[in-house]
């Protein structure tokens, strides 16, 4: 039998490096033990003490300000150390192999790894190297692998839609724009799909959807408006051009008239629907600033929720 | 050993224990009450109902402050803990089921302290088992009880339907 890298011995969670192949009650225990870090930021003293001592380096060989300061406020409320290390500027830089970087970060005795790497499969590898040198007690999380995966989003995004919508029985969820280059979109899937969402839809160009999407079960559509109808979440993705070379898009211009969000259009989804948004948005590109700013907007609670979330990861990790 | 089948009456045992507070609550009618899920804070609210001042009631989870984190990792199903005033320099009675090893005190003093700095802390509970790890005792206590190590006593509240949500013990030999 083929071991699940992010699973110790005894079955237990011991690294995070995707949505795909958590089962429903790893993912509602993650969501659930989310819930009770959520009150921690709002006491006075916003910290407690379950990682005090340990050290949480963040690994970040690709830019991402929000997804590096979550986690950083995240460990830190944990009482962990926390190092940043922007690789774009580091040893890296200077010829050093990511699992030599690896190897010296654990001679100075890192616990846990936060890793956003450009190439799927980036964490993957470390959590094997970690294996086979025997330090499977230092930890993993993928904050964001090539076009694979973000896990912490995806488990983000299934915090807003329980807290919003209850739960996910009989919930139609659409994605929006590129799914092509949305590691979000994969992890959002795949939690929806084991948590028992009734419909997930992807809506976007044909230059913007892969190929083989349907095999992860969802449906595809071309067009805005059948892909919001009856819609209860949509998630506007953001249009990833700095990742785009070709011509995949006309314009961002074109791209608004067809796939912009915009109230118009919403009115397809159900009057309640809710409008989640990853970050960084641009405004008036995959999103308008009207709904954007509109109450059915929950795009900043969903940072909110990031960062209990994040601390929910890391405790679970580490607490085995 | 206590006789399993005549395990003393917990919710009595809480009236006992509303008497033995009655007259903090005359001195400083401010005193809060902060229960330790779980059957500190079914108790904590029972006091409240009881005494006169009706106490604002509390309540602490103490999962995050454990101190055998490493060992045993984190229980599912936290609970939030709330503290409904500024106990900033207030006096504070924790309430708990049972006092044993006096690590739950522990952890509950320090997560209490990172809501504030209490006036005073004093501990109310309803059995005390005796066997402490640490320098820490009850300030009030009906029960004094001498239980093999193995044994478990826990508060169980029974369902609102058929008894209304009456409060017993259950001890468990191993």
């Amino acid at each position: 039998m083929m071991l699940d890298p992010q699973l110790d011995a005894d079955g237990n969670l011991i690294h995070l490096l995707s949505t795909e192949g958590l089962s429903r009650d790893q993912l509602t225990r993650l969501l659930d033990t989310g819930a009770s870090f959520l009150g921690v930021s709002d006491r006075d003293v916003k910290k407690v003490p379950l990682l005090r001592g340990k050290s949480v380096f963040n690994l970040f060989f690709e830019n991402s300000t929000r997804t590096r300061t979550t986690f950083e406020i995240a460990a830190k409320r944990l009482s962990a150390d926390v190092i940043n290390l922007n690789m774009s500027t580091s040893s890296t830089a200077k010829g050093e192999t990511l699992l030599d970087t690896v190897d010296n970060l654990c001679a100075m005795h890192a616990d846990m790894f936060v890793v956003r790497h450009e190439s799927s499969g980036a964490p993957h590898l470390i959590v094997d190297h970690l294996r086979r040198t025997g330090r499977s007690d230092i930890h993993v999380i993928n904050a964001g692998d090539g076009r694979h995966g973000h896990p912490t989003q995806g488990l983000l995004d299934m915090y807003t839609i329980r807290h919003y919508k209850g739960g996910f029985e009989g919930l139609k969820v659409a994605l929006i724009g590129d799914i092509l280059h949305s590691r979000v979109a994969r992890s959002d899937i795949h939690a929806l799909k084991t948590l028992g969402a009734e419909s997930i839809r992807v809506v976007g160009p044909q230059t913007l959807i892969p190929t083989d999407i349907e095999s992860l079960g969802v449906g595809v559509h071309r067009d805005l408006d059948s892909g919001l109808k009856d819609c209860d979440v949509v998630i506007a993705l953001r249009l990833q051009r700095e990742r785009m070379s070709g011509a995949l898009l006309p314009s961002a211009t074109e791209f608004h008239d067809r796939y912009g969000l915009t109230h118009e259009r919403l009115k397809a989804a159900k009057p309640d629907a809710i409008v989640m948004h990853p970050g960084p948005m641009n405004r008036g590109v995959e999103i308008d600033s009207a709904v954007a700013d509109s109450p059915r907007a929950v795009i900043l609670p969903q940072v909110t929720f990031g960062i209990a979330m994040r601390m929910a990861v890391m405790s679970v990790l580490a607490g085995g | 050993m206590p006789d399993l089948k005549n395990l003393p009456d917990a919710e009595q045992q809480i009236a006992a224990l509303a008497e033995q507070l009655r007259p903090v609550f005359d001195k400083a009618p401010d005193t809060v009450l902060i229960g330790v899920f779980t059957g500190g804070v079914w108790i904590a609210e029972r006091l409240s109902q009881l005494l006169p001042a009706h106490p604002p009631v509390g309540s602490v989870d103490i999962s995050f402050y454990r101190d055998d984190f490493s060992e045993r990792g984190l229980r599912p199903n936290v609970q939030p803990t709330t503290v409904p005033v500024d106990i900033v320099g207030k006096p504070v009675i924790l309430v708990d089921d049972v006092l044993y090893t006096g690590r739950t005190t522990r952890a509950a003093l320090n997560e209490l302290f990172d809501y504030g700095r209490p006036g005073s802390v004093q501990l109310a509970v309803l059995a005390d088992r005796g066997e402490r790890q640490l320098p820490i005792a009850a300030d009030f206590c009906v029960w004094p009880v001498s239980l093999p190590s193995d044994a478990s006593l826990v508060l169980v509240r029974n369902p609102f339907d058929d008894s209304e949500g009456k409060l017993t013990w259950s001890l468990d030999d191993a």
